[in-house]
């Protein structure tokens, strides 16, 4: 009920023109990873998603963020089953370990059905340009090769919902789901990096 | 459901079942006598046209059959998604967030019910007086003043194009013409039917004997042709069905010349605005068709043309 009248909502406020440029459904598990803009990010690649494999897609959130207040513990809990982690701020005592740690928790809460979405900015872009990736997806990638990584090219989310805003302005949105990547033995952490975050920007060039 | 007891107003809804199911016929037709590639690519475009005039045209009777309310529904949502399409094109920045939010959720509602209360002086003045101001007050507080005078103008022309001259539509059914009460719906019926035809007509028009171009630097597909023969034949159209408006024949056949020309005018300016932003179409939400503003852009510049001639000529006070 919550979440079709989600997805209802998720369209008139953007739109979204959905491109695939793989397969809407696949057999396996998969890792879906995002620029992040916008609260929305996530709803609207949630919402494009076939109907019957939203349930079985779980965002990547900060604890932080998502534990404040009932509404937000609501959606995140209740709603959208996010996998919450805590995020590397200052003053961590080890910061390596806690990252190795929040990897290894969304290699298990993905166990042998779920896909996740995440966001390897690891934080929302003001200006809309995609920041170099967080090492977290390389590492998720090591942990699971049996999952496909697809890259989701997302537009005008940074006008719809900007960050620091609490209310959405409506407007056209674009997503495009690329063809899926695979870490490759012989590449290194930055090389592998690299090459998923240009797949995704290609996404976002006019063809 | 007053609508059914109007018996011309059936009888001009049976008129474009009739239209619908012959266009339908001559789609499918098509479909099976085009063989070369070219041909095919033009007629499933055609018959994706046709399937969406079905659901547009019965979404379109359900809500003047079922009166006032569902016409002002009708046309607030159409407005809100036409805003959402023209925005998206809008050079904005990001110092116009809290005001683009109040055209779609305070403005937008509040201009639709001023249509459903009938308050007419304030229907026409609330978007181009108050929020006109309001809106470039709002703009210079937020402090960017980078394109200031072009971000302004260009949400004030999307309210004025995409919420204001849309929502004279409805009003219509507001106007107080005498030995016509209750049978307003066959205004914004024949405004609709006649705007749309006309669109429909030059196409058709253009596509069979479509050869010199009247404004190549803005829209290559329409002709003099096309131009001619639409408004020509949606003029006739509604000259024929005059018997269901407060117009005489004559009256009928002047109305509808002029709201053709609005609505060629329309079409021609919304092309600019693509042109230059450099898009085919303003979205994608109806099949063949493009966005709702595609669908929408001569009416919205035949609405009120419409609206305030028939007003000062036949409505009472």
């Amino acid at each position: 009920m919550m979440s079709a009248a989600l997805a209802v909502a998720s369209r008139l406020v953007c739109g979204a023109n959905v491109e695939w440029r793989c397969p809407s459904r696949s057999a396996g598990q998969r890792i879906y990873f995002a620029n992040h803009a916008s609260h929305l990010d996530f709803i609207v690649i949630w919402a494009a998603l076939p109907s019957d494999r939203r349930g079985l897609a779980r965002p990547v959130a900060g604890q932080d963020y998502w534990e404040r207040g009932p509404v937000r513990w609501y959606f995140s809990r209740r709603v959208f089953n996010a996998v919450l982690i805590e995020r590397n701020t200052a003053g961590t005592q080890d910061v390596a370990a806690a990252a190795r740690r929040s990897i290894q928790r969304m290699s298990d809460e993905m166990g042998a059905r779920h896909s996740l979405i995440v966001f390897p900015e690891g934080t929302r872009s003001v200006t809309g340009e995609i920041a170099s990736f967080k090492s977290g997806l390389y590492h998720l990638a090591r942990l699971r090769p049996d999952a496909e990584l697809v890259p989701v090219h997302l537009e005008n989310l940074n006008r719809i919902l900007p960050k620091g805003e609490s209310l959405p302005v409506p407007m056209l949105s674009r997503l495009v789901f690329g063809a899926p990547l695979a870490v490759v033995e012989t590449e290194s952490k930055e090389e592998f990096l690299t090459r998923a975050r240009v797949a995704l920007m290609q996404l976002g060039a006019v063809s | 459901m007053t609508a059914w007891h109007d018996s011309a107003l059936v009888a001009l809804i049976a008129g474009v079942l009739g239209l619908l199911i012959v266009a339908s016929f001559i789609g499918w037709s098509l479909s099976r006598l085009t063989l070369s590639e070219s041909g095919r690519a033009t007629v499933n475009n055609i018959n994706a046209r046709i399937r969406a005039w079905w659901v547009m045209a019965i979404v379109f009777v359900i809500a003047v059959a079922t009166g006032g309310v569902g016409s002002i529904l009708l046309f607030a949502v159409l407005s809100f998604l036409a805003l959402r399409e023209f925005v998206t094109l809008a050079p904005t920045s990001r110092a116009d967030h809290r005001a683009l939010f109040w055209c779609f959720f305070i403005v937008t509602p509040l201009q639709y019910y001023l249509v459903w209360t009938g308050w007419y002086d304030l229907f026409v003045k609330l978007i181009p007086v108050y929020v006109s101001i309001f809106l470039a007050v709002r703009v210079v507080l937020a402090g960017d003043t980078g394109r200031f005078l072009e971000r302004v103008a260009t949400m004030q022309w999307g309210l004025m194009i995409c919420v204001y001259f849309v929502s004279y539509v409805p009003a219509l059914l507001t106007l107080h013409i005498p030995s016509y009460a209750h049978q307003n719906a066959r205004l914004v019926f024949f405004l609709v039917a006649v705007v749309q035809l006309s669109d429909v007509l030059q196409y058709v028009w253009g596509k069979s004997l479509g050869k010199h171009r009247i404004a190549p630097a803005i829209s290559p597909n329409k002709t003099w042709e096309g131009f001619l023969g639409g408004v020509l034949s949606a003029t006739a159209i509604g000259t024929a069905i005059w018997w269901a408006t407060p117009f005489t024949p004559l009256q009928a056949a002047l109305m509808a010349f002029v709201v053709t020309l609005m609505g060629f005018s329309g079409g021609l300016i919304m092309s600019a605005i693509k042109r230059d932003r450099r898009v085919k179409d303003f979205g994608a939400l109806i099949e063949g068709h493009g966005g709702i503003l595609d669908r929408i852009d001569s009416l919205c510049f035949a609405a009120p043309v419409f609206f305030h001639l028939t007003r000062y000529f036949f409505a009472a006070g």
